[in-house]
């Protein structure tokens, strides 16, 4: 049985393209769920995460 | 008395040490000496003479008076005299194989040029910054692949921006600071310093916040490269050195210390000039020569070498290091005028 979900809120978006780094040519690659994963340029099938986009300070000493 | 002269006023440098070596004329120190400070003495024996200025090294001899205000003014230029460093940084995108606090640190170290004179102490260090008080610049580099070679193997060739330069540094200003300071007054003192390399898909997107310190709190503050000072050599022949000897001599000494006459037809060694002397005190191990000459120093004779960041010129860091030193007498006066 689904859950209810809250009303006014909408479904979660189905397929969500996300980016990942090829492990041995470092190109970018839009992967989608259940997409097999291997890269487009070299075939190779070790993919990366990008770095967080959130914001880091350091203290420059 | 001769010796009691040489005592109060000269270290002498011997084959195995030195002499004299701290200051005595103190009151009291010496019968028939009056050591009492004056004023009216002091301004009589004081004197000040700058042997070379250029746009970052100065070069000035301070003499009559004592090491302990002599060093007072050292330290203080390395330590008190202020200038902007970055002091946070904010990264928001970071893939170079540099780490994030590596980079950071190496940007504090970058010297910024900027009147710290038109800047204040930022108070609060969690504040928002202000235009008093904080200088921003960005550093957005992307690298890429150069498309248009083949062939090539240099990286300069075959990548773009592979290499993070102080020059790509631009700087955002805050508030009013567009009004105040013209295009190019803030900005890295030094436009090619290596900050980082890339390689293609790399990226640096960082803010980087200066503000105003002291060499006391972090080196990177620090206004001058070097400031030190050395006494002047003094060399003294106790008889006269002629011949083989006289070459044997000059050989001992800096090229230039001494130099050799032509008295009668026999080489006399001369002493030229004893400041360009390191005081290596080579010439104490020839036996032959170790009783003809007398190496001192004038203890009261400081050659001062400063060498600034390029941040503000030398000239103006001996000033603003003096302006230091009387503000520091002036509280202390303010203290002990309490209890008058």
């Amino acid at each position: 049985m689904e859950t209810p979900r809250p009303e006014g809120e909408a479904p979660a978006p189905k397929q969500q393209t996300m980016i990942y780094i090829c492990g041995e040519c470092h190109m970018e690659n839009e992967v989608k769920a259940r997409d097999p994963i291997r890269c487009r340029e070299c075939g190779y099938r070790i993919m990366y995460k990008k770095r967080t986009k959130r914001m880091i300070v350091f203290d420059a000493r | 008395m001769e010796r009691i002269k040489e005592i109060r006023t000269r270290v002498e440098l011997k084959e195995h040490g030195l002499e004299n070596v701290h200051s005595t004329d103190f009151p009291g120190s010496y019968d028939g000496y009056d050591d009492t400070w004056s004023q009216e003495k002091f301004e009589k024996n004081f004197k000040v003479e700058i042997g070379r200025l250029t746009a970052d090294e100065l070069e000035f001899d301070m003499i009559g008076i004592d090491a302990a205000i002599a060093n007072a003014f050292r330290r203080i230029l390395l330590a008190e005299v202020p200038t902007m460093a970055i002091e946070k940084v904010h990264i928001y995108n970071n893939t170079s194989i540099i780490q994030d606090e590596v980079l950071a640190h190496r940007l504090g170290l970058i010297p910024i040029k900027a009147d710290p004179r038109m800047f204040e102490y930022k108070q609060d260090a969690e504040a928002e910054p202000t235009d008093t008080d904080t200088i921003q610049f960005e550093l957005k580099v992307k690298c890429t692949r150069n498309t248009h070679v083949k062939d090539a193997t240099d990286p300069d060739d075959l990548y773009k921006n592979h290499k993070v330069m102080t020059s790509h540094m631009k700087w955002i200003p805050i508030g009013n600071q567009a009004q105040i300071f013209k295009e190019g007054e803030i900005r890295p003192v030094i436009d090619d310093i290596l900050i980082a390399k890339l390689r293609p898909g790399q990226e640096l997107d960082l803010k980087l916040f200066c503000v105003k310190g002291i060499g006391q709190d972090h080196a990177k503050f620090s206004p001058v490269a070097t400031a030190s000072y050395r006494l002047l050599p003094e060399i003294t022949l106790l008889k006269p050195v002629t011949g083989k000897l006289a070459h044997k001599l000059k050989n001992c000494f800096t090229p230039g210390v001494i130099e050799i006459d032509n008295v009668n037809g026999e080489s006399k060694a001369r002493v030229a000039h004893p400041r360009k002397d390191t005081c290596s005190r080579e010439v104490f191990r020839h036996d032959d020569l170790k009783d003809l000459v007398k190496l001192t120093r004038v203890r009261d004779h400081f050659i001062f070498s400063v060498e600034s960041t390029g941040i503000l010129p030398p000239e103006v860091l001996v000033s603003q290091a003096i302006q230091v030193l009387i503000a520091k007498v002036r509280e202390v006066k303010r203290e002990l005028d309490v209890y008058k």
